[in-house]
């Protein structure tokens, strides 16, 4: 990757340590995607900011970086923490997480970064169509590049990082101009699956960003974005960041993939999701018959997920604990609308500043199992907080577990 | 071949047909990976030549990388078929040195091999 004479001065050292250690990291960012040169971005997302992701080792990096001096040059928001302040006395959570967690919030505050603590920046924020962004969270980068028309690598947690404070990235094959250019990959995966609901989706989701290998981009064919409600899509980003390396997906008309050719020149494979494919993401992700506790919120609800689950409850009750993850900017609207109350009364805690996802409310030293729609919340559960996962679509949560 | 972080690491190696989410797969206070459906499931990756297709999934990764290295238990190399941002940065930052090798190099690499990076 070719630097400008001030580029190349900062990977030297020569504008401190914190810029030079933010060029290393956006060298390897570039090597890595075969870019050329560093363009301007205009907003950073960035990840690594709950406790239980990041740990001691992280939060002292954090500690670190932010007392000598990084600040962002860009906007920049970011992901949800480990606990909603508001209520984290309730939930029993040990001092050193607790401390940790608001070591980390601090750090990036004195670094200059928005509170926003959410992954759905695409819901909280306007999103700058046909702009360059730096998204690490992986449903949001999917999310960006697939429905809302901005342009993002699926950043890792220090590509985003380093992009917020130089206000650049490389500018990679996802980043460019014209679809054909950049980001073809070599499978188109054919939706067959029957009766698809958000969970098929998330499974879809997971089943292509696999099927994917280590492309940057996958075909999606036999649906298209219209056919797909918005749950479903932030479902299949959502399953689609967890299994693979993809940064986007586009749908094709059946039969477009073998006219283009795939990046390499080779016929594009086509691979099936159909019931089956479907039914074994399921016994893989689904293990658990019940769950002890309900999570909703992987990726966290929007305002309009929030009054949908409102009406959907039509004065019914939860028989079981259901947690409905959202972020601060809607947890703030859907309290002046009265939704928080609603859902209160029909027996949800509403939280904001986190996610299913790795929470410690949801650890395995509090739960054996969970139900949930998400198949990125699943993964997380059953791999890295060893909790048992029940799978079902919201329409079964509520017809089960309601009265 | 390309070189993704510089560097001379030697061990043995550990190798993997399938890609590693690090943040969801790999414990990162002991590097023993914890995904039951991983083909390395069990095992250690801390001071191996970890061999694997590439990175998948979380972000959060690159900290697991940089987490591993802090505590000890981080893979003194890696070398993958692909490149990925997450597991090209994590290692940049925790100095760990990445190469990425052609299908075919990648292919001829055994589990229990010695090998060294970095070396003229």
């Amino acid at each position: 990757m070719h630097l400008e004479e001030s580029e190349e001065a900062a990977l030297a050292g020569e504008h401190g340590e914190i810029m030079q250690m933010a060029y290393r990291i956006l060298v390897a960012t570039g090597e890595a995607s075969d870019a050329e040169r560093l363009i301007p971005i205009r907003w950073a997302h960035l990840s690594g900011v709950n406790y239980n992701t990041i740990g001691g080792a992280g939060e002292e990096f954090l500690r670190s970086i932010s007392s000598k001096g990084a600040k962002v040059r860009v906007r920049t928001t970011l992901n949800p923490m480990g606990f909603d302040a508001d209520s984290v006395e309730r939930y029993g959570l040990g001092d050193e997480f607790v401390s940790g967690q608001a070591s980390i919030a601090n750090s990036y505050e004195a670094m200059g970064v928005t509170q926003s603590f959410s992954c759905i920046p695409y819901e909280v924020f306007e999103m700058p169509r046909g702009e360059q962004v730096a998204f690490a969270e992986s449903n949001a980068a999917i999310y960006a590049n697939s429905f809302a028309g901005a342009r993002t690598n699926k950043e890792s947690a220090f590509s985003a990082l380093a992009s917020a404070i130089t206000g650049k990235s490389p500018y990679s094959d996802l980043r460019r101009e014209g679809e054909e250019e950049g980001a073809a990959s070599n499978v188109t995966v054919r939706m067959s699956a029957k009766e698809p609901d958000e969970l098929t989706y998330g499974m879809l989701g997971y089943f292509a960003g696999r099927e994917a290998g280590g492309a940057s981009s996958v075909d999606i064919s036999g649906v298209s974005a219209s056919a797909m409600d918005r749950r479903q899509c932030k479902a299949m980003c959502g399953g689609m960041g967890t299994s693979g390396t993809c940064a986007k997906f586009r749908f094709v008309k059946e039969g477009d993939g073998d006219a283009r050719g795939g990046g390499s020149g080779d016929r594009p494979e086509t691979v099936e999701f159909d019931d089956d494919a479907a039914r074994k993401v399921r016994d893989e992700l689904g293990t658990a018959e019940n769950g002890d506790v309900i999570a909703l919120g992987s990726p966290q609800l929007g305002l309009w997920e929030m009054s949908d689950l409102l009406e959907r409850l039509r004065g019914r009750s939860f028989k079981k604990r259901c947690m409905v993850f959202c972020p601060r900017a809607v947890k703030e609207q859907a309290r002046k609308l009265d939704y928080v109350r609603g859902l209160e009364r029909a027996g949800c805690e509403v939280l904001a500043d986190c996610c299913t996802c790795l929470s410690p409310l949801l650890g395995s030293d509090k739960v054996d199992a969970v139900t949930t729609n998400s198949i990125k919340g699943a993964f997380y559960m059953n791999n890295a907080s060893g909790v048992g996962v029940d799978l079902k679509p919201l329409s079964k949560i509520l017809e089960d577990e309601t009265e | 071949m390309k070189v993704l972080v510089e560097g001379r690491a030697q061990g043995t190696v550990l190798k993997s047909e399938m890609p590693i989410n690090f943040l969801g797969a790999v414990d990162k206070k002991t590097g023993v990976i914890t995904d039951r459906n991983h083909d390395l499931y069990g095992k250690s990756v801390g001071g191996a030549i970890l061999v694997f297709p590439s990175g998948a999934g979380s972000s959060v990764g690159a900290y697991t990388i940089y987490a591993l290295k802090s505590g000890g238990a981080a893979p003194a190399g890696m070398i993958c078929r692909e490149a990925d941002l997450t597991v090209a940065t994590g290692c940049a930052v925790a100095g760990i040195p990445l190469h990425i090798l052609d299908p075919d190099k990648f292919a001829s690499i055994r589990t229990g091999q010695h090998l060294v990076l970095g070396a003229d």
